[in-house]
């Protein structure tokens, strides 16, 4: 981070020990449409730390990129946040004023979106988009702006810079336009960068070329990653930490090890059961009965309650606090309560009473 | 499956479409060219690549959605030319399209779209006939009277797709294009329609061409499977075969990148990175199309494209250079 902005001196001032980069707590995002009030997001908590990549996972409209836009406060108009907090390096953004969010937002915190189709400008070039953004953000000239901007294309590999920043958006294909995206967003130097769905819209084989880039500069740059996605390939390549979020809530969250090999949600051991493995023999997938859910339809209990096979009487009434279930990993449900009770390692006033 | 007869042939397929390049100029775009492969009865056959590379419009081809530009397709024996043997093909074969938002009419209501290749075929004699035969065809995807009488946008992306699926079954088909037929709906509804079609097979004992880009979803649920590049297939072999020992370089990358949903797994790994993006099938390279990224690429492949054959039993690789990547 040599010689860069202003901001740096917050940096370092906001990095003790203890505090994490990143803390988001009982988040509430809600969307006031004709129809009702969405939650979208409801009740969301996490941490991240320096230099972590953390992943997302859930289906469509599970809240997952609405938790992100939370956070970097790019809501449409009819999304607001209800309460909660969230605090970049002690620094409060729920409330926070608008200057506040514009000196954070590309500087402190980037976003990449999933279609690199549609968020970059067709009608300037490449390298204008490019310098705008880094005048925006830092104090560099134009001519100093266009310098970084062809280093930050050599650095997202893409091949003949000069001659890329005189090209449309069109002139590109996907994967480069992507990288673009990701030259953009890692120009100011982010502590986060918020990946929504990098490459759901690439190719396997540009999508491997993508991550792999993005890997690269995680190590290169130690910025922290929020990778926001559905495919579970994605995230047991690319995360440390995995959040398996389900209608607006956080199902479970824990190391990826923890999730993929001791799944403590049902949802999450219903999505690993029904997903094809790499040591496929063929047999029946396990699906997850049921539709999705209706975010204007909520149930009372546990969201997923519906769709769960082993659904107590209990879930359909209340949902599950956070539970510990393992260092570093917090699971809500009910199941967990009952296979320990099971096991005789606890007792529960009037057992049985709920089944 | 080996021991059923081959249904379906496909040989030297071509599909060009022309590109108007202004003022009365125009190009062929190779969507397909030259693409030789059968199809057992009963047996599903996966095809995979990269969005571009044509494995849509095999599909289509086959079905003669487009006339296809050469080649030939022969079905149980009968080569597909002309109107009368096309109306017989059709009601052998149907189609299940990608997206289920902008394949099924939104004026209609299921139960007419489901009956739409009925009364295309002139297959009920009368309304009470063709009420019981949706109702059937409904159940067979799992879903029931009641949703007989709504419009499509009353359903979720996976009960759409349920839809599609039992208007592709309405005329009785054998055989039965499913192009990308998962890969808009969400994981847990994904494996929901991936059984589905697995039972489907076996009650009604059907055959597919199941296209798709999800490369685990196409090895959990065919039989064989062939790769297509820019055009062209490079590889064909069981499905196991190829997810084990994949003999083209484009293969071998293509299966490496491939995100495994195992983190321990997914940290070892060893990725076959290829570098550069897909050709624009408009100038599509001089040889093997794939040479352009290939890291064994040598002078031989940009001479011609190599031969389509047979390397070991019933595994087909069109590469130069096999010999020498061992």
């Amino acid at each position: 981070m040599k010689g860069q902005d202003t901001m740096s001196e917050n940096r370092e001032q906001g990095a003790s020990a203890k505090q994490p980069l990143l803390e988001v707590k009982d988040l509430h995002t809600s969307f006031f449409t004709d129809a009702g009030e969405v939650k979208a997001v409801d009740g969301v908590s996490f941490r991240l730390d320096r230099g972590k990549v953390l992943g997302i996972v859930g289906e469509s409209g599970s809240g997952k990129s609405v938790t992100a836009y939370s956070v970097m406060q790019i809501l449409a108009p009819t999304g607001k946040i209800v309460r909660g907090s969230v605090k970049l390096d002690g620094q409060e953004l729920v409330g926070a004023d608008e200057k506040t969010l514009r000196s954070v937002r590309g500087n402190r915190i980037s976003i990449i979106f999933q279609d690199p189709m549609t968020s970059l400008n067709p009608t300037y070039t490449i390298g204008h988009q490019l310098v705008e953004a880094i005048t925006l953000h830092t104090s560099r000239k134009r001519k100093e702006a266009k310098d970084r901007a062809l280093e930050m294309l050599r650095l997202v590999n893409v091949n003949e810079p000069e001659k890329r920043l005189k090209q449309y958006p069109f002139e590109l294909s996907g994967g480069m336009r992507q990288r673009v995206m990701i030259a953009m967003a890692l120009a100011c130097e982010p502590d986060i960068l918020i990946a929504d769905e990098p490459t759901t819209a690439l190719d396997v084989t540009i999508q491997a070329q993508i991550l792999e880039l993005m890997a690269d500069l995680q190590k290169k740059l130690g910025m922290a990653i929020i990778m926001i996605t559905h495919d579970l390939g994605v995230v047991a390549q690319m995360c440390d930490e995995v959040i398996v979020m389900y209608a607006g809530s956080i199902c479970e969250r824990g190391t990826a090890d923890a999730i993929f090999y001791h799944p403590a949600h049902e949802y999450t051991k219903g999505l690993m059961r029904s997903i094809p493995r790499d040591d496929d023999n063929g047999e029946r997938l396990q699906p997850i009965s049921g539709t999705p859910i209706d975010l204007l339809n909520m149930p009372a209990g546990c969201p997923f309650a519906p769709r769960c096979d082993r659904a107590l009487k209990i879930c359909l009434t209340r949902r599950a606090e956070e539970m510990w279930v393992g260092e570093d990993h917090i699971s809500s449900c009910w199941m967990n309560v009952k296979d320990l009770a099971a096991q005789g390692v606890i007792t529960l006033e009037g057992d049985g009473e709920h089944e | 499956m080996s021991e059923h007869g081959t249904l379906l042939e496909v040989q030297d397929l071509k599909q060009y479409f022309d590109i108007n390049m202004g003022f009365f100029r125009s190009r062929p775009l190779k969507a397909v060219d030259g693409v030789s492969f059968s199809i057992r009865k009963g047996e599903t056959l996966g095809l995979v690549g990269e969005s571009g590379c044509g494995k849509t419009t095999v599909g289509r081809s086959i079905l003669h959605l487009y006339q296809p530009t050469g080649g030939k397709v022969i079905y149980d024996g009968k080569e597909i030319g002309d109107r009368a043997s096309l109306k017989e093909f059709r009601k052998k074969a149907t189609m299940v399209f990608q997206d289920p938002y902008s394949s099924l009419n939104p004026r209609m209501t299921v139960s007419d779209i489901v009956a739409e290749p009925l009364d295309v075929h002139g297959l009920c004699k009368n309304k009470a006939e063709r009420n019981d035969r949706v109702l059937e065809l409904l159940g067979y995807v799992g879903l029931n009277s009641e949703h007989a009488s709504r419009y499509a946008h009353e359903f979720s992306g996976g009960q759409r797709q349920r839809i599609g699926i039992a208007r592709a079954l309405a005329v009785n088909p054998e055989f039965i294009v499913c192009d990308e037929p998962v890969s808009a709906l969400d994981v847990s509804i994904q494996a929901q329609v991936i059984n589905m079609f697995d039972e489907l097979q076996e009650q009604l004992g059907l055959t597919y061409l199941f296209i798709a880009h999800d490369l685990l979803v196409v090895r959990h649920i065919s039989d064989r499977i062939a790769v297509m590049y820019l055009g062209k297939m490079v590889e064909l072999a069981d499905a196991e075969e190829i997810y084990r020992r994949p003999l083209h370089p484009y293969s071998r990358s293509l299966l490496s990148a491939v995100p495994l949903p195992d983190p321990k797994k997914a940290r070892a790994n060893k990725r076959i990175m290829l570098s550069g993006d897909i050709p624009s099938p408009l100038n599509a390279p001089s040889g093997c199309p794939f040479r352009t990224r290939c890291p064994h690429a040598s002078d031989v492949c940009a001479g011609s494209m190599p031969e389509f054959k047979e390397v070991e039993t019933g595994h087909f690789v069109a590469c130069h250079r096999l010999a020498e990547i061992g």
